[in-house]
C-alpha cells in the first residue's frame, strides 16, 4: 500500500521530563496516512513515552501533538474516548486482562464503546478479529494459557476490533523468538494492507524496523536525529547510529 | 549567616531528613485525600457500573464465606467455653447466652469479619490491581475508552462496603449457632430460651452500630486495597509489597476504627 500525502500525525517541539530526567527534548515528526514509521532507539530513550503521549496517557511538558487533526492535549471525556477508538494501542506486555477469557478480552473495547450491539454482532466481530490474527481456536482460553507470541497477536486483535485508523505498537517483538518475531512483523504489514492503518512501531529490533517501516526515525538524546528509509538512516556516519547498527548485528 | 542546610535549595536530597520525611508524609496524605475525594466524585457521577459491582460483591462475599463460616463458628464455641469457668464460679452460667450475644454482636462479629476480609479480600484487591498496573492492563483499559478508576476502584470499594456488613450479620449468626451448640450440650438449654436470652440482651443500637461499623470497615478495606494496588511501584516486587501493605494498613485502621466506635457508642449509650 502506498502512503498518501495527507498528514495524520504531526508532532512539533514535544518535550517531556520526569523530575530531573529530560526524556524528550523537542521531538518533531510527521506521518502520512497509510505510512508505517518505525521508531528506533536505545532502552530508556523515551520511545514508549512518545506513543503514550500520543493517546493522552501522559501529558507533555511542551510542544503539540496533532493526531487525525485533533490536538490530543485538549481532548477530555467523551471526545477523548471517541479519539481513542480511532487509535489502536498494542502494549509491550500485551496487557490482556488476566481475569477475562480471550472472548471477553476482545469484547471489552467493543461493548464499552459501542452500545446496543446485539449478541450476534459482538460474536461476529470477535470471530473476525481472531481470524485476522489466525487464532480463532483460542476464543475460550484464558490469557495465562497462551504463549508470548499468541498473547501479542491477541493484543493486536483486541485493538483491531474497533477498526482503528492509526495503530501504535510498543515493542511488538520484544521477548519473542526470531520465527515468532517474523510472524508478528508480517502481521503488522498485513494490518496495513487490509485495514489501511497508519502505524508507528516502537522497537529496538532492527529486523522489525526494516521489515515493517517505510521510514525509520532514530531517537537519540531525546530528539529524532535521523528520519528516512532504513538504508539511508544507517548509511549515516554518525557514530551513535553506527554503534546501534553494528552492536545489534555483531552481538 | 544561615547555614547551608537551612537554605531552601529546592532539592529534596539537600534538606534535613526530618523535613523530607514530613514532606513525604504530607504529600502522601494529600494523595490519599485526593484518592478518596475522587472515589466519591466518580461513585456519584454516571455511568454506573452495576454489573461489575454485582460481580465484585459475589467475589468478595462468596469467596470469603467458607473461611468466615469456620472462623465465626469456632469463635462462638471457644468464647463460650472460655467464659463458662468464670461465670460458674458465681453460679451464673445462665448468663452465658446474654454475655455471648453482647460480645459477638457488639465486637467479635464485626471485628472477626473485618480482619478476615482484610487478609483475604484486601490482599487480593491489592495484588490484583498491582499486577494490572505492572502489566499495563490499567493503561489498556484507559485507551479502550473505559475509566479504570470507575471500573476498578469504585466497584471494588462499593462491593466491600455493601458486602462486609452482610458478612458480619452472617458471622454473628454462625457465631451464635456455635455458642448455642456448646451451651446446649453443657447446660441443656433449649434453642428457644437461648434465643430469648440473646435478644433480651442486645438492643437496636447494638445492631445499628455493628452494621454502621462494618460499612466503615468494608470501605476502609476496599479503599486501602485499591489505593495500594493502584499506586504500586513497577515490578513484581511492587505487587507483593502492595498486597502486604494493603493487609497491614487495613488491619491497623480497622483496630483504630473499632476503638473510635467504642468511644462513640459508649458516649451515645451514656447520654
Amino acid at each position: 500500500m502506498t502512503p498518501s500525502t495527507e498528514t495524520v500525525i504531526a508532532i512539533k517541539g514535544l518535550r517531556k521530563s520526569f523530575g530531573d530526567l529530560h526524556v524528550l527534548r523537542g521531538v518533531d515528526l510527521e506521518v502520512s496516512r497509510g505510512e508505517n514509521v518505525a521508531v528506533l532507539g536505545r532502552s530508556g530513550t523515551g520511545k514508549s513515552v512518545l506513543i503514550k503521549l500520543m493517546v493522552g496517557l501522559l501529558k507533555p511538558d511542551a510542544g503539540s501533538i496533532l493526531v487525525l487533526g485533533q490536538d490530543v492535549e485538549t481532548l477530555r471525556g467523551k471526545e477523548l474516548d471517541l479519539f481513542r477508538q480511532k487509535v489502536g494501542f498494542s502494549f509491550q506486555s500485551s496487557a490482556l486482562y488476566d481475569s477475562m477469557s480471550i472472548r471477553e478480552n476482545l469484547e471489552f473495547p467493543l461493548v464499552r464503546n459501542i452500545r446496543n450491539l446485539s449478541r450476534g454482532e459482538i460474536d461476529k466481530a470477535v470471530e473476525e478479529a481472531l481470524d485476522d490474527v489466525g487464532l480463532s481456536q483460542t476464543i475460550n482460553q484464558m490469557p495465562s494459557e497462551l504463549s508470548g507470541g499468541q498473547r501479542k497477536r491477541i493484543g493486536i486483535a483486541r485493538t483491531l476490533i474497533l477498526k482503528p485508523e492509526i495503530m501504535l505498537y510498543d515493542e511488538p517483538t520484544a521477548g519473542l523468538d526470531p520465527i515468532t518475531s517474523i510472524e508478528i512483523n508480517n502481521l503488522i504489514n498485513e494490518v496495513r494492507e487490509r485495514f489501511g492503518a497508519t502505524s508507528i512501531i516502537i522497537t529496538h529490533d532492527l529486523t522489525c524496523a526494516k521489515t515493517t517501516g517505510d521510514r525509520v526515525a532514530m531517537l537519540l538524546d531525546g530528539k529524532f536525529e535521523r528520519v528516512g528509509p532504513f538504508d539511508e538512516v544507517f548509511a549515516d556516519p554518525d557514530e551513535r547510529i553506527q554503534q546501534f547498527y553494528n552492536y545489534k548485528f555483531v552481538n | 549567616m544561615q547555614s547551608d542546610t537551612t537554605k531552601p535549595t529546592g532539592r529534596a536530597s539537600d534538606r534535613p531528613v526530618v523535613t523530607r520525611r514530613l514532606d513525604r508524609f504530607l504529600l502522601g496524605l494529600a494523595d490519599v485525600s485526593s484518592f478518596i475525594g475522587r472515589f466519591f466524585r466518580e461513585a456519584l457521577l454516571p455511568p454506573y457500573e452495576f454489573k461489575e459491582i454485582i460481580r465484585q460483591c459475589y467475589e468478595v462475599g462468596f469467596r470469603s464465606l467458607l473461611l468466615i463460616s469456620t472462623t465465626g463458628f469456632i469463635t462462638g464455641i471457644v468464647f463460650t467455653n472460655q467464659s463458662r469457668p468464670s461465670l460458674s464460679e458465681f453460679g451464673a452460667t445462665s448468663w452465658l447466652p446474654s454475655l455471648i450475644a453482647i460480645a459477638i454482636v457488639r465486637a467479635l462479629g464485626p471485628l472477626v469479619t473485618a480482619l478476615i476480609a482484610a487478609g483475604k479480600v484486601g490482599s487480593s484487591i491489592g495484588a490484583e490491581l498491582g499486577s494490572m498496573n505492572v502489566t499495563e492492563q490499567i493503561d489498556a483499559m484507559e485507551v479502550s475508552g473505559t475509566d479504570p478508576f470507575k471500573f476498578l476502584v469504585v466497584t471494588r470499594v462499593l462491593a466491600t462496603s455493601f458486602t462486609i456488613p452482610l458478612l458480619t450479620m452472617y458471622t454473628i449468626f454462625v457465631g451464635l449457632l456455635g455458642a448455642y451448640i456448646n451451651v446446649n450440650q453443657n447446660e441443656q438449654t433449649s434453642f428457644t430460651s437461648f434465643m430469648q436470652e440473646v435478644f433480651g440482651a442486645i438492643t437496636y443500637l447494638d445492631i445499628f452500630a455493628s452494621v454502621l461499623k462494618s460499612i466503615v470497615f468494608g470501605f476502609t478495606i476496599g479503599m486501602v486495597g485499591c489505593y495500594k494496588g493502584y499506586h504500586s511501584s513497577k515490578g513484581t516486587e511492587g505487587v507483593g509489597k502492595a498486597a502486604n501493605s494493603a493487609v497491614v494498613t487495613s488491619m491497623f485502621l480497622v483496630f483504630i476504627e473499632e476503638l473510635l466506635s467504642l468511644q462513640i457508642v459508649g458516649a451515645i449509650r451514656g447520654s
